[in-house]
């Protein structure tokens, strides 16, 4: 067990690794009545080609989501959602491009729960039957995400960004592509992916590390570890925009719209972090909340409240963007590019660079807070190899010089695209 | 967790929670005001327009740079609506002396800071900045607009609208399109300044500085707030029984691909004294999380839709439940989802399912200690109820709930009205469009 304490900030950070190569990492949170637990799987929704030995697989769109949903259930017939909330946890779970993750939080019977999650976890059990119908109530959430304006404006605006990354599909998939997944697809896929030195443990509660890494031993250390899989995300790098600008209708009330750019980075370790804390600092320092840019377009009534910036890294991607609610999203990117272009003449305001480094630690301390929030940062960080803790004293270093940099090389004007989604035009 | 409630100024109550636990603070202001058609939009519209700036912080920038500096304190307009009382104000949230540099405390000047937002708009003549009043009016009636945008919500409203059409509850929480298009900087000035002479307000901490510190940063902040004849006369109009003998229903068609369908029931009877703790494990057995009846069944078994639950709202009285289907299963989503509250009325309901939502709801009100956020909409909740129990307390009341207590309820709750939205069959298919 390794321990490293974040006096900063007052956390204690315990770190393992199961002989079997599964990583495990723990929060004491003493004072907390709640308990909270994650396992996370280097497997999402763009893993869809990949090699295992010499043999390349190809899987419909949605199989990692759809293995998510029927991961739940036992061979005894029960179903460890059930099983859980029935011993008073919440338990759920999500899946992204890149990864599957599983968790709960209680306030009671912390071990217990462990022991049903890690129990699910490890135990495959697909018919053909349940696979059938669970077809069903996926096609109804996909329904669901087509009619939700945030997902389409995004997806619409990757499809500009990425030429073939499997990014481009919804996580998951599509009536026809999960029509195609039967139980074999669902095991072959698990046992690929399912492996110890893939997945990550993650928990913050209140009883002691030791009590903690025993359980994790004795409930994960038995799982056979195996050749990792390599996917194929079918394009690396960064290239152009396929197109910069796409508008789709819909029944909405005004219009939304999300600018980006595809960025080149790191693809994990400390490199990784470090360009994301420049990254979103550079953003802040030009695009925060206190800054010219958002303060004069609120003013004109070209934004409102509903607005935000990030960077998303997945599956080997990093996609900058910025977005929210105008009347005029073409004048919104004009004035962004504008933006951008003073900063290779000016450089960033040296006071709002000092703000948004205050600021970014304040939001960073406040993320500690919640405990989901907290290990799904460790986990991705872990699975990525760096340690989400790190980012407040690398925030302390970064300098407005580097900020500058990010800006200039990373977001070129010319490769920003725009997607844009327009309220339904009134018929009479 | 030591709790204080204390009136610090005339009829300004602060409920004060110190705790080393947490890494940040939170500080809340709300003003209690009466939720109806003619004020809605104008109560709503104040904390967005005093947000812009004041007298020492003469716009946003101002102010948010002054947060910022803060280590990214927040101070955000809130509006709430519980029940028929309509809550506006700030919620406050920034980091905790211990974990910043020099140790340096944020507390007062916080607090000063969202005094001087309540108290000191920016004004010319006296009045609100008409550009400051007509900009924040159009994004509030964008907000107002915009309920179209997310469908399960957009329809749950819908229904509550036709369901209390003769209730100020009908009235969305920013209040109405109409009324909001009204508002011009001299009414609105008029209307902030009335409503800081009349609310009672509420005051909320949870964080690690002492009693006496935080009522003398708070005292400081608000000490010269213009105070008349508190209005303590504000409160929710509870219906007992449906607004007709034949239950009223209500379908809209929109181009959708997923069509959503909202039962709204009355509590009943039993809101004359209710037993909340039975209420909220009662809404856990019919349609509260994923061991519900309504999940199990509806969901889990028939695979008729993709989500399929209840919820209650125990300040106005009312249990709705709400699906997300395919239009040709609505009648068997809807007569299975009456299937199941008449289940639970003939006492259906095997002991574990009756365990497993108590255990749900216990955990669910224990955790509450444990989010600042959640601690303040508890606690101000409470104080406008009048009740006087901390979230555990209520949890040991959610053990002893028997299944006689959530059969009663069940048999009180009367259907009121349904609402569908319909998809009109012009959606694309579920492929994406290639770029």
């Amino acid at each position: 067990m390794n321990i490293r304490k974040f006096d900063n900030i007052g956390e204690t950070l315990y770190t393992d690794t199961l002989d079997n190569g599964l990583r495990v990492l723990y929060v004491r949170k003493p004072d907390f009545r709640m308990s909270y637990a994650v396992i996370a799987v280097k497997y999402g929704g763009a893993y869809r080609r990949f090699l295992v030995g010499d043999k390349w697989h190809d899987t419909p769109a949605g199989v990692a989501h759809f293995l998510e949903h029927k991961l739940f259930d036992m061979p005894d017939g029960s179903d460890a959602l059930t099983a859980l909330s029935e011993n008073g946890a919440s338990p759920n779970a999500f899946t992204s491009c890149g990864m599957t993750a599983y968790h709960f939080d209680c306030t009671e019977s912390f071990e217990k729960n462990l022991k049903t999650l890690a129990g699910f976890v490890t135990t495959p059990y697909f018919t053909p039957d349940s696979v059938a119908k669970e077809q069903g109530i996926i096609a109804q959430e996909i329904g669901m995400f087509d009619d939700r304006p945030s997902f389409v404006v995004y997806n619409r605006l990757i499809r500009m960004l990425y030429a073939k990354h499997p990014i481009r599909d919804q996580v998951a998939g599509t009536v026809s592509s999960i029509a195609e997944i039967t139980d074999k697809t669902l095991y072959d896929c698990y046992n690929a992916f399912y492996r110890p030195s893939n997945m990550v443990l993650c928990a913050a509660g209140s009883i002691e590390p030791e009590r903690f890494f025993f359980l994790a031993h004795e409930l994960l250390n038995s799982l056979p570890d195996g050749e990792i899989p390599q996917p194929d995300f079918g394009e690396m790098g960064v290239s152009a925009p396929l197109e910069t600008y796409h508008e789709e209708r819909m029944e909405l009330s005004a219009p939304q719209f999300l600018i980006g750019c595809a960025l080149d980075f790191p693809l994990s370790g400390k490199a990784l972090q470090r360009r994301m804390i420049v990254g979103m600092l550079a953003l802040r320092t030009l695009f925060g909340t206190s800054g010219d840019f958002y303060n004069r377009l609120y003013g004109e009534g070209l934004l409102n409240r509903d607005y935000d910036y990030e960077i998303d890294c997945t599956a080997g991607t990093a996609t900058f963007m910025l977005g929210g609610e105008s009347p005029d999203p073409k004048r919104v990117l004009k004035e962004l590019c504008d933006a951008l272009s003073e900063v290779k003449v000016k450089g960033l305001s040296p006071n709002a660079f000092e703000r948004a480094k205050k600021a970014s630690f304040g939001a960073r301390l406040r993320g500690l807070e919640d405990f989901d929030n907290l290990c799904i940062a460790l986990t991705e960080s872990a699975l990525s190899d760096y340690c989400s803790l790190d980012s407040f004293s690398l925030l302390s270093e970064i300098t407005v010089g580097e900020c500058e940099e990010f800006l200039i090389q990373n977001i070129d004007p010319d490769r920003l695209a725009l997607s844009v989604l327009l309220p339904n035009e009134v018929t009479k | 967790m030591e709790s204080v409630r204390k009136e610090i100024l005339p009829g300004v109550w602060l409920t004060a929670l110190r705790s080393d636990k947490f890494k940040t603070a939170c500080l809340s202001v709300s003003l209690l005001t009466q939720h109806n058609r003619e004020n809605a939009a104008l109560n709503a519209l104040i904390p967005f327009v005093l947000s812009r700036g004041t007298s020492r912080h003469p716009d946003m920038q101002a102010i948010v740079s002054g947060l910022d500096g803060l280590y990214g304190s927040c101070i955000e307009p809130v509006v709430r609506r519980i029940g028929e009382i309509q809550c506006i104000g700030f919620y406050a949230s920034f980091p905790d002396g211990r974990y910043l540099p020099g140790g340096a405390d944020v507390l007062q000047s916080v607090a000063a800071l969202m005094g001087e937002l309540l108290l000191y708009p920016n004004t010319k003549g006296g009045l609100l900045l008409p550009d400051y009043v007509e900009g924040e009016k159009d994004k509030l009636l964008e907000i107002i607009r915009s309920r179209v945008n997310e469908k399960r919500s957009y329809a749950m409203m819908r229904l509550l609208e036709e369901m209390c059409c003769y209730e100020d509850f009908a009235v969305p929480r920013f209040g109405l399109e109409a009324s909001a298009e009204g508002i011009y900087y001299r009414r609105l000035t008029k209307h902030y300044r009335n409503l800081l002479l009349t609310s009672p307000v509420e005051l909320f901490y949870c964080g690690s500085a002492d009693f006496d510190s935080l009522e003398t940063a708070l005292t400081d902040a608000l000490c010269t707030m213009p105070r008349g004849e508190i209005d303590y006369d504000i409160g929710t109009d509870i219906r007992m029984n449906a607004v007709s003998e034949q239950v009223r229903e209500f379908t809209e068609e929109m181009p959708v691909s997923q069509g959503k369908l909202v039962m709204g029931f009355r509590l009943g009877e039993c809101m004359e004294e209710p037993n909340l703790p039975a209420i909220y494990v009662f809404n856990a057995v019919f349609g509260g999380g994923v061991t519900s009846k309504l999940f199990m069944n509806v969901r889990e078994k028939l695979s008729l839709c993709y989500y399929a639950s209840s919820l209650v709202d125990t300040h106005k009285g009312l249990l709705i439940a709400d699906s997300g289907i395919d239009a040709d299963k609505l009648d068997a989503v809807k007569s299975e989802i009456l299937a199941q509250l008449d289940a639970v009325r003939n006492g259906q309901v095997t002991e574990a399912e009756l365990n497993t939502a108590k255990s749900c709801v216990v955990s669910d009100l224990r955790s509450t200690m444990d989010s600042q956020g959640a601690l303040e909409g508890f606690y101000l909740a409470n104080a406008i109820d009048g009740i006087d129990c901390d979230p555990n307390e209520l949890a040991e009341l959610a053990n002893d709930v028997t299944l006689d207590d959530i059969v009663a309820i069940a048999r009180s709750a009367v259907l009121d009205a349904v609402y569908f939205l319909c998809p009109d069959g012009e959606e694309d298919s579920n492929e994406h469009q290639e770029i």
